[in-house]
């Protein structure tokens, strides 16, 4: 058996007196396409900001290739190549689309200085590949529509060389052929042995793009399960019901 | 009827077209606008008295020192804060370098005329006003104490400093060679102006060149040369234009008579001499020029935006915002000590109510510079013109003998009447939301 990608193991965080996330383990296997489901407020994406740096555990453990790391900021989940596509997009409206894809790591010049048009010479590089359609590329993102804010997210993340690329729902916003574009990135990427992590309401989609689903309820894991094992009924069951029908059928 | 829309529509195109080559930004040429409209009328409604060389010398040294101000100010809005304590930050960096230059280092052992003095005092000035400003930066920032709340405080707390270092008293005369930053005392008189003036044509006209290389370089589209040429022209006749008018301003014969007395020289017959660009004016470009380029070509300027655009984006892309917080605040402590550098040499004293109410003023020159309140936009160039057109309209009304009460209850609905236009314009253009 290979060593996962990513394991996270025991992890367990609680804001105030609500346990957000409690004692989950999960783990990513290369070219894996991992579905997270659950209602809101199930702690699907609190774990995933655990992983991403913008939250810190309070206790359990993250392996990164079977080597314990530590991740206490948005940087040091970027230096583990682990890249984050946000529910919210995380865009700053103000700025055009090279500014965004390129914020917090920006390129420079000799004197250290920004670098403009090298940023901008990038942008236009992968966009022509993400969404050959994106012509904005000068105007500030708030001048942009849904979809085509959501390609300078997804570009963020594909530009850096992600190895681990987090989605938290990538198509909530998105027309049907958008939602088919995103579908089709997926698969390419998950064909280059990257291993994703997809959070989404969308079962059915969920069927489709993932090798496995974990299904998250309160907190706590419910279970994993292949989704050749499972019928779209048993993962609904296990996200209403907080029940695997599975280990019951075993016992 | 469709044949006469569709010209007029066709004809708008056009007129847009030539804006859009000149790439000239639309707010920039509004305040401009703004800008020409109020001196025209003021200067016929004073009989030809507010263009003159003179009252433009004047207009400028004023309006260093809030200028200056509010080029930080734009910073501190832009990332969604508020500095309500420039004014008394000022009174107590200028209380410190006041003491410093009279007293304390005299104290210290050093003579009145040593050269080292007013160096000295200033860098001690620029050091408290900075630390200030980081301290203030850091209760909101890692305290997260509201800016409103930490400057309110700060207002009365620097304000009383000042009086407290001072006993209240006014200080001075200041030296010398501190004094020549206030104006009038301090200019480059007419060849160095010129030569000045040729250096920054020469500098920007190889600053358009490049960006125009640099684009061409990664195959961006570019403006028709045509339209680059009439930026050019543009830029370098406002700063030839700028060097004329303050070169014309001559020192008064009786000024140069009692110099020349001084120097033990008699005035030879039919000598003139013209003031030039004033010192103070120079710190002011200086200030400008490393504010522009921070906010529009450092990591820096990018996280200040990117921060005032969405807080939370910026905070998951790795910036520390707190720690960014205690930056701008720093950056503007360190430019209400500047500030107070000219307006205290200006008056060649330190006088215990010395920056009172410039909070306002530097606010009111920033959001009429098109700083939005909301966060993530703003200039320092509309911030500068935005204290420029604040400084005529109180000047202007004063030479038309306008009562003290009605000039300020005219910039205070100048100020309301600019950010409506503001947001009018930017729902018109569906900019902001």
């Amino acid at each position: 058996m290979t060593t996962p990608l990513v394991e996270l193991k025991n992890i367990s965080i609680a804001f105030g007196g609500v346990q957000a996330v409690d004692d989950v383990s999960i783990s990513l296997m290369p070219g894996e396409v991992l579905g997270l489901l659950g209602h809101n407020g199930a702690g699907k994406s609190t774990l995933i900001k655990i992983l991403s740096g913008a939250y810190k555990m309070d206790s359990g453990e993250i392996r990164i290739n079977g080597e314990k790391v530590d991740i206490s900021s948005t940087r040091d989940a970027r230096r583990h190549n682990i890249e984050t596509i946000y529910q919210t997009l995380a865009l700053a409206d103000n700025l055009d689309a090279p500014s965004n894809l390129f914020l917090g790591r920006e390129l420079t010049n000799v004197f250290g200085l920004v670098d403009d048009a090298r940023m901008e010479a990038e942008t236009r590089k992968i966009m022509k590949r993400l969404n050959p359609n994106f012509k904005k590329i000068t105007e500030p993102v708030s001048a942009l529509s849904g979809g085509q804010r959501q390609s300078v997210a997804i570009a963020r993340a594909v530009y850096f060389n992600a190895r681990i690329l987090i989605m938290d729902e990538p198509t909530a916003a998105l027309g049907v052929h958008e939602t088919q574009m995103v579908a089709d990135l997926i698969k390419e990427l998950k064909a280059q042995g990257l291993g994703i992590f997809l959070i989404s309401h969308d079962t059915r989609e969920m069927m489709e793009l993932c090798d496995r689903v974990s299904v998250m309820k309160n907190g706590q894991l419910i279970g994993t399960e292949r989704v050749e094992d499972v019928t779209e009924d048993d993962i609904l069951s296990m996200i209403i019901l907080g029940k695997n029908p599975r280990e019951k059928a075993v016992a | 009827m469709s044949d006469t829309t569709q010209a007029s529509s066709s004809g708008g195109r056009q007129r847009r077209s030539i804006w859009k080559s000149l790439e000239i930004d639309p707010r920039l040429l509004g305040m401009i606008g703004a800008f020409i409209a109020i001196a025209v009328i003021f200067n016929i409604m004073t009989g030809g008295r507010f263009l003159t060389p003179r009252n433009i010398f004047n207009l400028t040294i004023q309006t260093v020192s809030v200028a200056i101000m509010a080029t930080g100010m734009v910073f501190i809005i832009v990332t969604r804060h508020i500095d309500l304590s420039v004014g008394a930050l000022l009174a107590t960096c200028s209380a410190v370098m006041a003491m410093m230059q009279t007293r304390w280092l005299l104290d210290l052992g050093f003579d009145l005329g040593h050269p080292l003095l007013p160096w000295l005092a200033i860098g001690a000035g620029i050091i408290v006003g900075t630390i200030i400003g980081a301290f203030q930066g850091w209760l909101a920032g890692y305290q997260g104490i509201p800016a409103f709340i930490v400057t309110l405080g700060g207002l009365l707390v620097w304000r009383n400093v000042a009086w407290y270092l001072t006993d209240g008293q006014t200080i001075g005369p200041l030296n010398e060679t501190y004094s020549a930053f206030g104006g009038i005392q301090g200019t480059l008189g007419s060849f160095w102006s010129w030569v000045v003036g040729l250096i920054a044509v020469a500098a920007a006209l190889v600053g358009l060149w490049s960006a125009r290389r640099n684009k061409v370089a990664h195959d961006f589209p570019v403006k028709p040369l045509w339209a680059e040429g009439v930026v050019a022209a543009i830029i370098a006749g406002g700063i030839l234009g700028f060097v004329w008018i303050l070169t014309s301003y001559e020192i008064p014969q009786r000024v140069l008579e009692r110099d020349f007395e001084a120097a033990g020289r008699v005035l030879p017959e039919g000598y003139t001499a013209s003031y030039g660009l004033p010192f103070s004016v120079l710190v002011l470009i200086a200030v400008a020029i490393v504010m522009t380029i921070i906010a529009t070509r450092t990591r820096l300027g990018r996280y200040i935006f990117a921060t005032g655009g969405n807080p939370d984006a910026a905070e998951l892309s790795g910036i520390n915002t707190k720690l960014l917080t205690v930056k701008v605040f720093a950056i503007l402590g360190a430019l209400c000590a500047i500030s107070a550098v000219v307006a205290s040499a200006r008056l060649a004293n330190h006088t215990n109510d010395i920056g009172t109410l410039d909070e306002l003023r530097v606010i009111a020159a920033a959001v009429i510079g098109g700083t939005a309140l909301s966060g993530g936009i703003g200039t320092i160039y509309g911030a500068i013109l935005g204290a420029l057109i604040m400084q005529s309209l109180q000047s202007g009304m004063a030479m038309m003998g306008v009562d003290a009460p009605f000039q300020n209850i005219v910039v205070g609905g100048v100020l309301v009447l600019a950010v409506w236009i503001d947001i009018q314009y930017r729902k018109w253009t569906g900019e902001g939301k």
